[in-house]
């Protein structure tokens, strides 16, 4: 930072950037200026009157210009006749800051007694109490009596669900706006506002369903009292009872920092649960955000649904056994197949060391190389290798993308698939960034975008060829949006691409990730977009893991660390195709449900299906023996985000029942089939995948944990500042080097069968009801339902009704959905949402519900 | 529905800002002279022409002292009794007001003829005691005056005319420029 | 005398176009643009030394030449929220005299470079405004606003707007918020709305007094402006008379005449009572005694007395007024006027209501009377815009003037 200004503060110098604010140039040298309506992420308002302080500016003769002095040589100061707020005045050269006169104190006194003045006396059943902005600045700045009759206080509602998720105490509230602030300038969800005005000013919502956000639950956090608490928290615990335990988000590809509160609780037989879900501050990746699907959805950890014990066929059913009786039954059923028979398929939500041992397994316990991700969606992790994004690595004023960057986005609606990256985008096309989209139908982030580009139905590969042509040359104007774009995007300084699978192929996104790849990689007069700090190609991952699954070769044609294998196994199509054919024997699932999803048609021809799972899913059902799995709360491992960070999550909770960590599970198993000694712990096979995994070189599980000081200052005691989001202390993680390709990637032709007609196209939904939102009964009412958005002229054409319930043929059969007719449908495409997923676009055939029965 | 019945005039409206939510407050008072108050229906309404979330336009009811949320009578007669009024008999005036209506202050009567408010200075000190009336101005009031008003409004009401109300007059002019 | 700025009183029908024209109406706009370049328009403001008629004061050319110059969006505000206790003087002015009003915004919007010109009116108004909105289509089809106006290729627009009560819509950062559709609620300057205004552009609100004024500047010059008045305060001033006088309403005056004589001018105290006080700015100024009646009607004149001029809202109050129940009337209007926005004035005039209430009905105590003073002094200064500041004068000024009062009202 070039534009340093000096200030006073209490007698000691700081320097900080042009523009910083007082409150946090006080910040940086540990003087704490009280607050409750600023926050270091919203652009202060100075409402509160919290901060108030004395600021003094030098004196310049007005002819001159010229410093004026004392006699002793100091410059002289003019401080104004008020008390001003630190939270909206920028430092200027030579400013001197007072926080600790009389005058100040007085100022501070007399806030802290207004705020209280109405302010109830039940910090005893708060559940803010203990980690309480308004309790801890009364203790530091408060009179400690007050002159209010309790007669003349106001008495207001309690308990005013703003929805099922968040629950308002009116009484609580001190009107500090941070709330309504953070929904309208964060989050672009303005469900929130003060109703009224004066002493009656009071939030409300009328959104349908109530406080309608993903991000509600982050109001809880900044909320500098008890007036906001969550439906999943609320009267749960005090938080001094509470025990943080590090973790990452299960759900989406940002791999987003978050902290269990843990409890030993006598009501679940003494064993430690968690109580709530809180953000844990990387302002690298989720700053201190995290959105309701990650908050609320941990319960799926200790749904009563989850297996306990090994299950072992006998007689047709499933019967409880030991471990050592299922494991030894698997490795010897195992050892009677030939590798070309043998096939494993994993789910990508789980960890870097069970993925290792899991290719271990198939790769060198079974001989075979029919290894991938049941469910894969998106290609292009090799390429990722290459031109994935580079991170800051200091976290001292992150840099983030703003004017004279650009940020384009593909075939992804960022906003259902991972919130964060889609609030990341957002705030840098706010800063000024340009922002690109393209996909084949309007997106949320197209409010902000520069170009917003629609292309047809199965013109992906097309567009953004004719994307990356034009970005080569030199064009100074065009009409074309797509010329015009990639002008903006090759001349940015920063250029980070977020690419997904909306609508495409898996054979599609390989070649758009290589042609992005390109894209970046083109100089045009500049320096390209590839190995500088917010430079980058970032993937949309389906699931938390998806990178991990890559990084360690659960790929029928890479071996861990992307080393390609000589003859490339059956990918999960082809072995779909081989169970059902009889050409594959025996699989072995992790974390996958192909039966449920409507990918593998029952067990076809399998001899053995063996299941390593937390539910008995469609798939487990039919499995020949069943190994129950911990989830990610019971146990400790690492996931890579789609910025290729890898980070460290932390055991919580008592495990279930006699349930072990996948790698252990693998290990044990690969013992039975000469695979050496399991190791005994995550941190060992993590230590052996990091010999193997080149770009995992030099990591374990100690450089994992290591911590910097991050700003702005969030997470300490100062809760008043950042709100209760956690200070991180346990590892902001690595994010491993790409290894820049010396020439473009060769791009293979694919063929895409445009569909003639009115097209169908699977949409994205945060709240999808797949298997961990399922066993989540607060969103019971948010999952979203089989929706099926038609453009009103097509829906015209088809003398279709809005909210009429339709048949649908989607590839994995008939599905019954709802009609809404919207104009976020493009004339020609039919959206459906909410139904198992689905590659690239199809034929829409849709049928009123009627005629579909009689038909 | 304001959209259709007064699509001219809410083109005009919209026509004088650069934002459409600029048009929040005149959208809202046509609302309300259409529907009386402003209901949820009136709110979600406006919220739907401009884009906003209802949540908004609750907001602005709640802050805007001109926006009734809950039903008022036909005519809503607000006096103002604030401290300049009140050297001139505005309280005495309010405390007759009551008796002859039979209501207190913030009732409305049986009929739903009329809803009595008291409000703050409404700028025409010198010529208390007033009131508005539909956000039309009686002044210069007394007792005979009062009355005469009120049998005004009866008889307007059983012509079932609406000829008290400004509102019409303002989007009358957005309409036309 | 004849009146400058209420000239309706002497000349019937001006607030027709023609009636208007025919005595010298659009002259003004006319030569500033054929004449003068936007910057000596406000040299000319400038050097008239005009200050704002909404209360503070600022000089009108000096607020003008913030503007920065480059090009783009601007705006001029009319502020014609007038909300404050015993204010009804720009009413007077939009409904008899608008085209006065528009002429001087146009000068103003053609001096600053703005091409649309907003009149807010607080929403009660919406009545007396039709005379405005007639005015303003007038002045349209004459080719007096729109595109390329009297050929000198000056465009504006020109709008109405409506509240819908709240007086805090009157100061200018709040009436911006509103007049975009949101929460009438101030902000904290900086950012003035000069550098970042209505939608964020840079943007001048001014008194449709103040406005008033300028084409009769503009017309007769700097020079015959400061003939009228005092050196600091030169001009003419209207002046709302109300509460215990014989004949209250509008009076336009010249700036330097006394308190005294304006209460002469409104026919003096009604039935020939005694005076006792009067609030010089409607219920935003400390009260002022007998004493202070002397003082001139100008900017300063009132600061030896610790009041102020304000927007000269004149609210007279004979013996019989019991001053507790006048301070419990006013604390009353701020409380019901505090946008909430930021503590102290949301809280403070909350609980100096309450405390206030208790001492009047007699059931107040010295430890009442005592938490009241401080709690106003605790305001003080305090407040994100100046309402908080106005809401604690009339009880910290009846308190200074008129404890024995409140002493007799304690609880025996
Ligand atoms: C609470 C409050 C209410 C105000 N009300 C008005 C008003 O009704 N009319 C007005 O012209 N100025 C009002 N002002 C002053 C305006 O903020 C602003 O200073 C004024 O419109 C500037 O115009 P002028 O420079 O021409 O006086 C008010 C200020 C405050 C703090
Ligand atoms: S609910 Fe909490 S965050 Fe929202 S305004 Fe009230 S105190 Fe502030
Ligand atoms: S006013 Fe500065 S923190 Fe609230």
């Amino acid at each position: 930072m070039s534009d340093l200004v000096t200030i006073t503060i209490d007698g000691v110098e700081v320097n900080v950037p042009k523009g910083t604010l007082v409150v946090d140039a006080a910040k940086r040298i540990g003087n704490d200026i009280p607050v409750f309506c600023y926050h270091p992420k919203m652009t202060p308002v100075g409402m509160c009157r919290m901060c108030l302080v004395e600021i003094g500016l030098p004196v310049r003769d007005r002819a001159t210009g010229e410093l004026l002095r004392n006699p002793d040589g100091t410059p002289q100061i003019n401080f104004g006749r008020n008390l001003q707020t630190a939270c909206t005045v920028q430092v200027s050269p030579g400013m001197v800051v007072r926080t600790n006169t009389p005058f100040v104190r007085e100022g501070r006194e007399a806030i802290i007694e207004f705020i209280l003045s109405s302010h109830p006396l039940d910090c005893p059943i708060c559940d803010k109490g203990g980690e309480c902005p308004l309790q801890n600045l009364t203790m530091a700045h408060g009179k400690g009596d007050t002159r209010m009759e309790f007669t003349d206080k106001m008495k207001l509602a309690k308990h005013v669900p703003l929805g099922e998720l968040i629950y308002l105490d009116r009484e609580r509230c001190i009107q500090c706006g941070r709330c309504v602030r953070f929904q309208d300038e964060v989050v672009d969800d303005p469900v929130l506002q003060f109703h009224n005005r004066g002493r009656s000013l009071e939030i409300v919502t009328m959104s349908d369903p109530g406080f309608d956000s993903y991000w509600s639950g982050n109001t809880t956090d900044i909320c500098p009292v008890g007036a906001l608490t969550t439906a999943d928290f609320r009267f749960g615990a005090r938080p001094w009872e509470l025990t943080p335990v590090a973790t990452l988000s299960p759900h989406g590809p940002a791999g987003s920092n978050m902290t269990f509160s843990t409890r030993i609780e006598a009501a679940a037989g003494g064993r430690t649960v968690i109580k709530r879900i809180m953000p844990r501050q990387h302002e690298l990746v989720n700053e201190i955000w995290i959105s309701d699907r990650d908050r609320f959805v941990h319960h799926f950890a200790d749904a009563p649904e989850r297996l306990t014990q090994p299950l072992l066929r006998k007689n047709g059913s499933l019967i409880p056994v030991s471990w050592d009786e299922a494991l030894e039954f698997v490795a010897q059923k195992l050892k009677g197949f030939d590798g070309t028979a043998v096939a494993g398929l994993s789910g990508d939500r789980m960890s870097n060391e069970d993925f290792f041992l899991f290719q271990k397994l198939i790769r060198q316990g079974l001989k075979s190389n029919h290894i991938d991700l049941a469910n894969g969606r998106l290609a292009g992790g090799d390429v990722v290798a290459q031109v994935g994004v580079v991170n800051d690595t200091t976290y001292d004023l992150p840099q983030r993308l703003g004017v004279g960057d650009a940020v384009l986005v593909v075939a992804c609606d960022l906003h259902e698939e991972e919130p964060v990256w889609w609030l990341r985008a957002r705030q840098a096309a706010k800063r000024g960034a340009t922002l690109v989209t393209l996909n084949a139908r309007p997106t949320r982030l197209d409010r902000e975008a520069a170009f917003a580009i629609h292309y047809a139905p199965g013109t992906a590969v097309e567009t953004i060829r004719r994307l990356l042509n034009a970005a080569k040359v030199e064009v100074e104007q065009s009409d074309d949006p797509i010329v015009a774009a990639a002008q903006a995007l090759v001349k940015a300084n920063n250029l980070t691409i977020f690419y997904g699978a909306e609508g495409i192929t898996y054979e599609e996104s390989d070649a758009i990730a290589r042609l992005l790849g390109n894209l970046l990689l083109v100089k045009n007069g500049g320096s390209g977009h590839v190995g500088r700090v917010n430079n980058g190609l970032i993937p949309v991952w389906p699931h938390n893991n998806t990178q991990g699954a890559w990084d360690m070769g659960i790929h029928p044609a890479f071996e861990p660390g992307y080393k390609p294998v000589k003859t490339p196994g059956r990918n999960a199509t082809a072995v779909y195709a081989g169970v059902a054919n009889g050409e594959i024997r025996a699989l072995y699932l992790m974390g996958a449900d192909p039966v449920g999803d409507g990918l593998m048609d029952g067990r076809g021809q399998l001899k053995l299906l063996v299941v390593q799972e937390l539910f008995l899913t469609q798939t487990a059902a039919l499995a020949d023996v069943v190994l129950p799995a911990q989830s990610w709360a019971e146990r400790e491992g690492t996931f890579t985000s789609g910025e290729r960070r890898v980070q460290r999550y932390y055991p919580a909770i008592t495990p279930v029942g006699e349930c072990r960590p996948d790698w252990q599970i693998l290990a044990q198993m690969g013992e039975r089939l000469g695979l050496g000694k399991a190791p005994f712990a995550a941190s060992l096979v993590f230590r052996d995948l990091a010999k193997v995994v080149k770009p995992y070189k030099g990591m374990d599980y100690r450089s994992l944990a290591q911590v910097a000081k991050q700003w702005p200052d969030v997470g300490g005691e100062d809760l008043y500042y950042g709100g209760t989001a956690y200070e991180n202390r346990s590892g902001l993680g690595q994010q491993w080097p790409i290894t820049p390709p010396k020439e473009p990637f060769a791009v293979p032709d694919v063929e895409v069968p445009v569909p003639q007609g009115l097209t169908l196209m699977r949409i994205a939904a945060l709240y999808t009801p797949g298997t961990l939102n399922r066993h989540t009964k607060l969103l019971a009412a948010r999952l979203a339902q089989p929706t099926l958005l038609l453009h009103p002229q097509d829906a015209y054409a088809l003398a279709l009704q809005d909210g009429e319930p339709v048949t649908v043929a989607v590839n994995s059969g008939n599905v019954q959905a709802t009609l809404r007719i919207s104009e976020d449908a493009p004339v020609g495409l039919a959206l459906i949402r909410a139904i198992p997923y689905q590659p690239g676009t199809a034929v829409a055939h849709i049928t009123r519900v009627a005629e579909f029965a009689s038909s | 529905m304001i959209a259709e019945k007064y699509a001219k005039e809410i083109e005009g409206i919209l026509a004088r800002f650069p934002t459409k939510k600029s048009a929040v407050l005149p959208l809202m008072h046509l609302a309300q002279h259409e529907y009386g108050y402003m209901s949820q229906e009136a709110m979600r309404e406006v919220a739907s022409i401009l884009g906003l979330d209802p949540t908004h336009v609750l907001s602005l009811a709640g802050f805007y002292s001109l926006y009734y949320e809950e039903p008022v009578g036909r005519y809503v007669l607000e006096i103002c009794n604030d401290l300049a009024c009140a050297l001139r008999g505005a309280d005495e005036f309010v405390e007759m007001a009551t008796q002859k209506l039979g209501i207190p202050v913030d009732g409305t009567t049986a009929d739903g003829l009329f809803t009595l408010k008291t409000v703050m200075c409404l700028g025409a000190c010198d010529r208390a005691p007033m009131l508005q009336c539909n956000l039309k101005f009686e002044e210069h009031l007394d007792e005979a005056k009062f009355e005469a008003l009120l049998a005004r409004l009866r008889a307007e009401a059983e012509a079932g005319e609406q000829k008290t109300a400004v509102v019409p007059q303002m989007i009358a002019h957005a309409a036309k420029s | 005398m004849t009146h400058i700025l209420l000239r309706h009183r002497d000349i019937p029908g001006i607030h027709k176009l023609d009636v208007y024209r025919a005595h010298g109406g659009y002259q003004a706009l006319q030569k500033a643009l054929s004449e003068h370049t936007p910057d000596e328009v406000i040299q000319i403001v400038r050097d008239s030394s005009l200050r704002g008629r909404g209360g503070a004061g600022f000089p009108t050319g000096v607020k003008w030449s913030f503007i920065p110059k480059a090009p783009g969006d601007k705006y001029v505000i009319i502020n014609t929220d007038e909300s404050e206790t015993g204010t009804f003087k720009d009413r007077e002015l939009c409904e008899y005299n608008p085209h006065q009003v528009i002429e001087g915004a146009l000068i103003a919007a053609y001096a600053i470079g703005a091409k649309t010109v907003y009149n807010y009116f607080r929403g009660e108004y919406m009545d007396a405004a039709h005379a405005f909105e007639e005015a303003l289509q007038e002045a349209y089809a004459a080719g007096l606003i729109g595109q390329n106006i009297l050929g000198s290729g000056f465009s504006v627009d020109f709008y109405c707007h409506y509240g819908a009560g709240a007086y805090i819509c009157g100061e200018e950062t709040a009436l911006i918020k509103s007049l975009e559709g949101e929460l009438g609620q101030p902000w904290s300057k900086p950012p003035f709305p000069a550098i970042e205004g209505l939608y964020g552009k840079p943007t001048v609100v001014n008194n449709t007094e103040t406005l008033a004024n300028v084409p009769p500047i503009i017309i007769n010059g700097a020079d015959w402006y400061k003939s009228m008045g005092t050196p600091q305060s030169p001009g003419p001033k209207i002046v709302c008379m109300s509460g215990h006088v014989e004949k209250p309403g509008n009076y336009e005056v010249e700036m330097g005449v006394t308190y005294r004589q304006l209460i002469e001018m409104a026919g003096g105290m009604r039935g020939g009572k005694k005076f006792k006080a009067l609030l010089p700015s409607g219920g935003s100024g400390p009260v002022i005694t007998e004493k202070a009646l002397d003082a001139p009607l100008t900017y300063e004149g009132l600061t030896p007395f610790g009041s102020v001029m304000g927007s000269a809202s004149v609210i007279v109050m004979d013996e019989t007024v019991d001053m507790v129940w006048a301070a419990q009337k006013m604390t009353h209007f701020f409380k019901h006027e505090s946008c909430g926005k930021c503590t102290p004035c949301r809280e403070g005039t909350f609980w100096m209501e309450k405390v206030l209430h208790r001492i009047y009905e007699g059931h107040g105590s010295q430890k009442d009377v005592d938490t009241l003073q401080s709690v106003a002094q605790q305001i003080k200064g305090k407040t994100l815009c100046a309402l908080g500041e106005f809401a604690v004068s009339p009880v910290l000024s009846t308190l200074a003037h008129f404890p024995q009062e409140y002493r007799a009202k304690l609880a025996k």
